[in-house]
């Protein structure tokens, strides 16, 4: 479904992806786990299109979209959690979720999706009205999730879903994610968190200094020794 | 008490003016972070094209109202286009450096065009006024009063209602993150600066309306003040330059009522100096992130 060939990309002089190529198919988790500054959040970026390719292809579904604008590329079917959450804190949830469908036009569905995230998400509900800055972290995580959900997305991309939540939450979001892919939703999740990550990932992608160093399967990964020492702090 | 009344009456008058100008600021702000020096000679274009309609167009009001706002509203994001796009990112001070240029330019540029001098702007509504006791209210004031309120309720609709206003709010607060909901900078950003002109341009037409002359230079001082009001109101904040213009016109007309009409430029300044010393982010501003 998504793939991606020899991409590079530098900010300004500095060399940050060098010659990346990764496949997600359809229907499959696929994680890219590494160390802080190994690439991770620009390899996402450069796949919605936030940050400019120097060289390489990326292909949705066979096509190239390497040069389409972010906003274009949404349009086709990309959706990005970016990190940090990146809510809109001075408007309400369903603001935020309504901003989620911003270039779908189908109101109906709009409004099934709506009640879909809901669902999904009840606490959401329950703060539809309240604005988005006064929810808590795990409740941050579940509004951009529900957000990113609501363009109907074909590819979800997950930058760090856990990043400071507590463990319970943590799990909760995982867990989540899990559901969102068996709903029907690929996904490429990005995480510091090996361990949960490759225990959902059905295949894997190690990230170091710009480069991919190793792939397998989640479970290949998760017993691999220099993964268990790198990212897992096993012995 | 009486006098009171009447500094209050064109206290509010002036200050929608200064509001509306305010607004077109603030709004640039929250969205670009740019302080658009130019938007004062926005207003002053907005006067002239005001008088053209009026005199050589034979137009009443209302017509010449709307005229002037679409002018405006082309000119700003003509003016986006041509000297800030380029600019998006390099250096703030660049860019406001850029913004000077710009108000320059579209100053002496007018009066190549129309000559530097006052021109007094044609009577357009009646000379009707209302006597309550003392306090006189006339019929400009009540126009320029409704003009404002309604353009403002257009204003809370359009940022709180439309798809467009949604966008204009979520690239202010996060232009990376507004992508990612596909929303298109480049144009929301453009819809900002002409929404925020064509408010400049009604100005201009009030405003010429209200004092009777116009002229190339007239943009610089009231574009400062409104300026000033955005800042006090917490640049960034739409009902923040709402407040700040109203303040700003009541404490001018009170000044002039009250003590000499000759400090009222140097109590607005003043003003700001006090706001920046005590609250630079404004009464309505935050300190880190703005609203459009």
């Amino acid at each position: 479904m998504l793939e991606i060939k020899n991409l590079n990309v530098y900010y300004g002089v500095i060399h940050a992806l060098k010659d990346i190529s990764l496949t997600v198919n359809e229907g499959e988790i696929v994680t890219l786990i590494g160390a802080n500054g190994a690439g991770k959040t620009t390899t996402l970026r450069t796949i919605s299109g936030l940050n400019k390719t120097t060289g390489g292809e990326i292909l949705l579904e066979g096509k190239a979209i390497t040069y389409l604008s972010a906003p274009e590329r949404v349009k086709l079917g990309i959706s990005q959690v970016p990190e940090g959450r990146r809510i809109f804190p001075e408007m309400t949830v369903f603001e935020n979720l309504e901003l989620g469908a911003y270039l779908r036009k189908d109101k109906n569905n709009i409004k099934k999706d709506l009640e879909n995230v809901y669902q999904r998400f009840p606490i959401l509900a329950e703060r539809r009205r309240q604005t988005a800055g006064t929810l808590s972290g795990g409740e941050q995580q579940m509004l951009v999730m529900g957000r990113a959900l609501m363009s109907r997305p074909r590819i979800l991309l997950l930058d760090e879903p856990s990043m400071g939540l507590a463990p319970l939450l943590v799990r909760e979001i995982f867990s989540i994610i899990k559901d969102i892919n068996e709903a029907g939703t690929t996904i490429l999740l990005v995480e510091q968190n090996a361990s949960m990550a490759l225990s959902i990932a059905h295949r894997a992608y190690v990230l170091e200094t710009g480069s991919i160093v190793m792939s397998g399967t989640g479970e290949e990964l998760a017993r691999s020794n220099e993964i268990q020492k790198a990212y897992l702090g096993g012995e | 008490m009486e006098q009171f009344l009447q500094q209050v009456v064109n206290g509010i008058s002036l200050g929608s003016i200064y509001a509306l100008i305010a607004l077109g600021y603030t709004m640039v702000y929250g969205i670009i972070k740019l302080i658009n020096f130019a938007h004062g000679d926005v207003y002053m274009i907005g006067a002239f094209v005001g008088f053209a309609a009026i005199t050589y167009g034979k137009m009443g009001f209302f017509p010449a109202l709307l005229v002037a706002m679409i002018s405006c509203a082309i000119i700003g994001v003509v003016i986006e286009k041509v000297a800030y796009k380029p600019l998006r990112n390099s250096t703030r001070i660049a860019a406001l450096i850029t913004a000077i240029g710009v108000s320059l330019f579209l100053e002496y540029v007018m009066m190549f065009f129309v000559g530097a001098e006052v021109r007094s702007y044609p009577k357009v509504l009646t000379e009707k006024a209302f006597h309550l006791g003392s306090v006189v209210i006339n019929m400009q004031q009540i126009y320029i009063v409704l003009t404002a309120i309604a353009l403002m309720i257009l204003l809370q609709f359009i940022v709180h209602k439309t798809k467009t206003g949604k966008a204009m709010r979520a690239v202010s607060i996060d232009p990376d993150a507004a992508q990612l909901m596909g929303i298109k900078v480049d144009s929301t950003i453009s819809y900002t600066f002409a929404i925020g002109s064509a408010f400049a341009g009604a100005a201009g037409v009030l405003v010429g309306i209200y004092y009777n002359s116009i002229d190339p230079l007239m943009g610089i001082l009231p574009g400062l003040k409104a300026f000033v009001a955005a800042v006090f109101g917490g640049i960034g904040s739409i009902p923040g330059a709402m407040i700040g213009g109203l303040t700003i016109g009541t404490m001018e007309t009170f000044v002039s009522g009250y003590g000499n009409s000759m400090y009222r430029d140097a109590a607005v300044f003043l003003f700001l100096i006090v706001i920046l010393i005590i609250k630079p982010s404004g009464l309505l501003g935050k300190n880190t992130r703005e609203k459009v």
